[in-house]
Parts: C-alpha cells; structure tokens; sequence
C-alpha cells in the first residue's frame, strides 16, 4: 500500500510530531509491502525536510505556495486531493492542523475519517485502525473500506525510528485553488510553551498547589527535564489560576506523554480521563487515600511543597550530568 | 441573516458506558442523555447574534432517532427559532452524517453554519469541516473567539503554543470551541415557548459508510503501582525507578 504522510512545519520548520506520522504511515507501508511519501507545505525551503528520509520517507514531496508560509486549509486539502487518490492511506497527525485538514481531504475524496487513532494495521488492503472514544472510556475498533484511508494519529503514540534511507525531495505542483479561509497568523505567548499534548514530560498542578504563584515550583521543574510542559485539573483553570489550554482531563485535553505527574490533583474520574493512557504516571499527594495513587505508577506520600523542590533538584542533576 | 446549529445528542460526560449485546454500540439502559456541549457553544452563539442583529432566523438540525426530539426542544427552549429532526438511527461514520447535514443545508441557504468542534460520544471531530467541504463554504474550525463584521468573520482557534486567527466570509461554516462564550440555560418562558415551536421531522436514509465500527471494548485498568516513600526523603528512590524501571529519565 503507498502511504501519504502529512507532515506539519512552523515558521520555516518542520514540527516534532512529523517524525511521529512517518512512524506511523511506516507500519502501514511496511505491513502490506509499500512506499511512504511525505508531503511538506511550505513557502519556500522547510528546514528538516532533507532528514525526512531517515524517518521513513521513501520520497519527499514539497508543496510551495506563497500562501503556505501560514496554514492554509484550502490550498494544502487541494493539493492533498489532487494526488490523494493514488494512495492508499493518508496519514495526518491529530495536531490543530491535522484535526482541520484530514476531514476536509477525506470529504474532498469521498472517503471516511478516523481521527485521534492510537492503533493501526492492514489487514488484507484494509486499513483497521483503534481509537479511544467517550472520553477514553472506551476503544474503538473499526475498519476503513474506502479506497484511501484517512487517518489522524494521536501525538506521543507512535514512537520515530531512524532508518538509513536517503529520500529525494521532488517539487510538487500545487493545483489552482481558492482561498476560502487565510490565516492571519498566529499569536504566540512571550515565552515559547511546550503544549501538553505535545510534550514528553508533563508536570501537572491542582488545588493542592493552594495559589497561583506556587505553580512556579512546577514551572521549575518542567525546566529541569527541559522537554516538559505544566498541565493543570479543571479545578485551578477554573479558578482562573491556569490557562485553559492547559487543562488536562474529559473537557480539556488528552495527553499520553512518557511521563505524567500529578502535583496536588485528586484524581478524579474527569481528571483520569485525560492522561490515564500516559506511559508511566507519578503522583505526589500528601493525602494517601487520594485516587490519583489508584493509578499511579510510582507514588510519593507527602507534602508537595517539600517533594517538589527536591524532585526539581535531582532532576536537574541528571539533566546536567 | 439565516444561521444554522447542527446538533447531537450525547450520553452526559459523567455516564458509565456500558457496552452493548452488538458490542459495537453502548448499552444506552439509564444512561441520561444532553446535547453535546460543544454545540451548546454553537446554540448560544447563534442566540447572541441573531439578538445583536435584532433580526434573522435560527434554526437547530440534528441527525438521529426520535430521541433527539427532547435534545432539539432543549434547544428552542434556550431561544433557537426552529428545529429539523433528520430521522436515521445515525452513523459513527463522519462523512455519512455530513452528507445528510450538507443536504438539508444546502436546501436551507443560510448565511453562517456553526457545529460543534467535536461530539464527546464518537471524537469524530470531523462532521463540520466535512459539511463545509461538500456545500464548498469557507470553514474555520474550533473556534475560542469570534467576531462578526460586514459580513466578515474573524475567529481564533487554539494550536499547540499559540493562537491561530483566521478570517473568511459569510456564508461559513464554523466549528465552536470552550471559550467563545457561556451557554445560557433554558428559561421557564423558553422551555413553554418551546413546545409551541415549530419542529420538522423527516426520515433520511444515511449511505453505506466507509468507516465499519468492528467492535468496542473497555480499556484495560491501570494497576495501582506502589507509594515509593513519604516525603523529600522518597525522591532518590522515584528517582532511581523513573531511570531504571520506567527508563524515562
Ligand atoms: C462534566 C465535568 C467535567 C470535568 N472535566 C474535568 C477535566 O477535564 N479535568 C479535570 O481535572 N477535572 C475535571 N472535572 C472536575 C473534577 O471532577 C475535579 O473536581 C477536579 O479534577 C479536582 O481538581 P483537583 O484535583 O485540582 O482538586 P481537589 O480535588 O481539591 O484535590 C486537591 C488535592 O491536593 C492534595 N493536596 C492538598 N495540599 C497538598 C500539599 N500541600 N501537598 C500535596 N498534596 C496536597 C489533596 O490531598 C487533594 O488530593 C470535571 C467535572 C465535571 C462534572
Ligand atoms: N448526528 C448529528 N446530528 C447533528 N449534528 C451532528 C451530528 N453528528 C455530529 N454533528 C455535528 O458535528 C459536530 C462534530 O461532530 P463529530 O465530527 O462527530 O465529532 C458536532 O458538534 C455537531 O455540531
């Protein structure tokens, strides 16, 4: 099966979550005997399109546009649709970008959409794929019977190998195309902010963290790990303490990084819903009755206020040695 | 101006799901049901606007059983002016319900199309920018922030580190995000003035889907793990698990 990966790039570079599509679009390809192309958008030049190879890329396609400088729903679902009937499977990330631009590409070709999938195969030519849905109370299995099946993949599920393949970059030719909908641009916080779904590490605060100042001690030791992002429950979102972008749980977002850890958050069932499918899970709660350590791998009985400053410390030792 | 809210019917976030003797569907026994709250972003936003215009029409469409009439009431009770319940036991396959929408809206001619980002039954995340592909309307999706201008629409939409601002013309279609406003709830006069509403039903024969939902299953539990130590004195030893054990530092 040709596989298509949709790689994403910002400001002029390619996006982490990239090398996570190819791995993705590569069990694919590789299950069933076929190539993967990556499709990149871009201005001009993207910076990491020539290594796209070692991630799995048999070719590199770059797609240049003035307009692709910005996100531009309509000029890359056109493109992606001009060629997207050769393949027998899109692969997109379920990123800001991916969750806009698959269903558009699959409605283009008259094809269904899995999003958010966390597993997936071939069986005979068909593509079946496992999704968490309600919230990630339950898995769906399902089968995509189209002639190409589009898929989103959920950040931080499928792991990139490096491989030794060279893959070309070949011009693209993008199709006429309208604009329906530009991008102004995108408005950026002062400091860059790893996102919750996106990072490798994410240190999260609750009420326990009793104001909004002291989440500097998690802000400190998302720094220690240096590829860490601080989440936060509903509770101190609501209370206006954090941001709601970085709510984690069932109405904020689903993360699955490496690491997850739970500073002075319950644990309740919402909360749960959005990182139980993290890799290994710590909690620190100076209650031991609390049903964070229900699900925690590693748990610390304690006063976050005396744990944390320490964790940050050895942490930082590691980091620096 | 003419503004229409698609809307579904969801099991309420709390709900135990229990899958069902098909074990590809959920056993709905005692599940209580509410509309998405997603599309409740969508409902009041196109209140809002048609009271800041102080004129327009708005009207609420949902795909599903008859079930979905009590949903579509909700609806009216909180202000919106009419509802079409398009009859069809309803699909996981995204492009199958976009389909049957696209149609009706189509027929409709409205000026602005909202949706909810994602229905939290199925995370499609996908029904509004497929409807907005097939009517070939311009279509900004998970909207946070919007304003209406001249005709014009400019929305901001979250993305990993930063803030995404878009902007196109009516007609649109939007997908609504947390954010863009506070749903109000049903009045006592809305929830009476709903009855008298007008709410169209007519079965639709939804296409063979391309998405085949082959079975469910609950997610393995995570077992409980262990309590390390107590206090600053249990950090060496997590320590030592996170780089040995879990070999995630
Ligand atoms: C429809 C719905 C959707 C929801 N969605 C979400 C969601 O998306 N995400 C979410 O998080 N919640 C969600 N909730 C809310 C959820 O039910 C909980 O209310 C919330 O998660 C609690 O936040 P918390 O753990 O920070 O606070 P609490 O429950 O108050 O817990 C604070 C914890 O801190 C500990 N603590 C206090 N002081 C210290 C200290 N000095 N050192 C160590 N530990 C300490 C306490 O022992 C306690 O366990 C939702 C609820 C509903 C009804
Ligand atoms: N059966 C349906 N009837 C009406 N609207 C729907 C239906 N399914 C999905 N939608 C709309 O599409 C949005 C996105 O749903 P989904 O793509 O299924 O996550 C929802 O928030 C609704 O606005």
């Amino acid at each position: 099966m040709k596989v298509l990966a949709v790689v994403e790039q910002r400001d002029g570079a390619l996006r982490k979550v990239s090398h996570e599509i190819l791995a993705a679009a590569r069990v694919l390809a590789d299950t069933s005997g076929g190539a993967v192309d990556a499709i990149v958008f871009g201005a001009g030049a993207v910076s990491g399109m020539e290594q796209l190879g070692g991630f799995g890329a048999d070719r590199v396609l770059h797609a240049t546009h003035a307009d692709f400088a910005l996100y531009a729903p309509d000029g890359a679902s056109a493109t992606i649709a001009s060629i997207g009937a050769g393949y027998g499977a899109i692969v997109f990330a379920a990123t800001a970008m991916g969750r806009d631009l698959a269903p558009r590409v699959a409605a283009r070709l008259g094809v269904a959409c899995a999003t958010d999938i966390t597993g997936l195969a071939v069986e005979g030519d068909v593509v079946t794929v496992t999704r968490p849905i309600y919230a990630g109370k339950v898995l769906q299995h399902g089968r995509l019977t189209g002639a190409t099946a589009v898929v989103s993949v959920r950040p931080n599920t499928f792991h990139p190998a490096a491989s030794g393949k060279a893959g070309s970059v070949t011009a693209l030719a993008v199709p006429a195309f309208t604009a329906r909908v530009t991008s102004k641009g995108v408005k950026k916080p002062d400091a860059a902010v790893l996102d919750v779904t996106e990072a490798t590490v994410v240190v999260s605060g609750g009420r326990g963290l009793k104001e909004p100042v002291n989440f500097k001690l998690l802000e400190d030791l998302a720094a220690a790990f240096g590829n860490a992002a601080v989440g936060a429950s509903r509770a101190v979102v609501d209370a206006g303490w954090r941001d709601h972008g970085e709510q984690v749980g069932q109405t904020g977002k689903t993360v699955s990084p490496q690491l997850y850890i739970a500073v002075g958050i319950s644990g309740a069932i919402q909360h749960l819903a959005g990182m139980r499918t993290a890799r290994t899970i710590v909690a620190i709660n100076r209650d031991k009755d609390a049903p964070i350590f229900k699900v925690a791998d590693y748990g610390i009985v304690g006063d976050l206020f005396e744990v944390v400053p320490r964790l940050t410390e050895e942490v930082r030792k590691i980091r620096s040695s | 101006m003419k503004i229409a809210v698609c809307l579904k019917r969801v099991p309420d976030t709390t709900a135990k799901i229990v899958i069902g003797a098909s074990r590809t569907t959920i056993d709905e026994t005692g599940v209580k049901f509410v509309p998405n709250p997603y599309d409740e972003f969508a409902l009041e936003a196109a209140i809002a606007l048609k009271e800041q215009a102080g004129a327009g029409e708005t009207t609420v469409i949902a795909v599903g059983t008859d079930a979905s009439q009590e949903t579509l009431r909700t609806a009216l009770a909180m202000g919106i002016d009419r509802a079409v319940l398009l009859q069809s036991p309803g699909s996981a396959d995204g492009l199958a319900v976009a389909r049957v929408l696209a149609a009706e809206l189509k027929a409709g001619v409205y000026d602005l199309v909202l949706f909810g980002k994602l229905a939290v039954d199925d995370y499609n995340h996908q029904v509004g920018a497929m409807v907005a592909e097939l009517l070939e309307l311009p279509c900004i999706t998970a909207a946070a922030k919007m304003t209406l201008s001249g005709g014009a629409i400019e929305a901001e939409r979250e993305i990993e580190g930063g803030v995404e601002v878009m902007g196109c013309t009516l007609p649109a279609v939007v997908t609504c995000d947390k954010g863009l406003n506070n749903p109000r709830l049903p009045s006592l006069k809305g929830i009476m003035a709903a009855k008298k509403k007008p709410l169209d039903a007519k079965p639709v024969t939804l296409e063979a889907a391309s998405f085949e939902v082959t079975s469910l299953e609950l997610p393995a539990e995570r077992q409980a793990g262990r309590i390390v130590g107590e206090g600053a004195d249990a950090v060496p030893a997590l320590i030592a698990l996170l780089r040995n054990e879990a070999k995630v530092l």
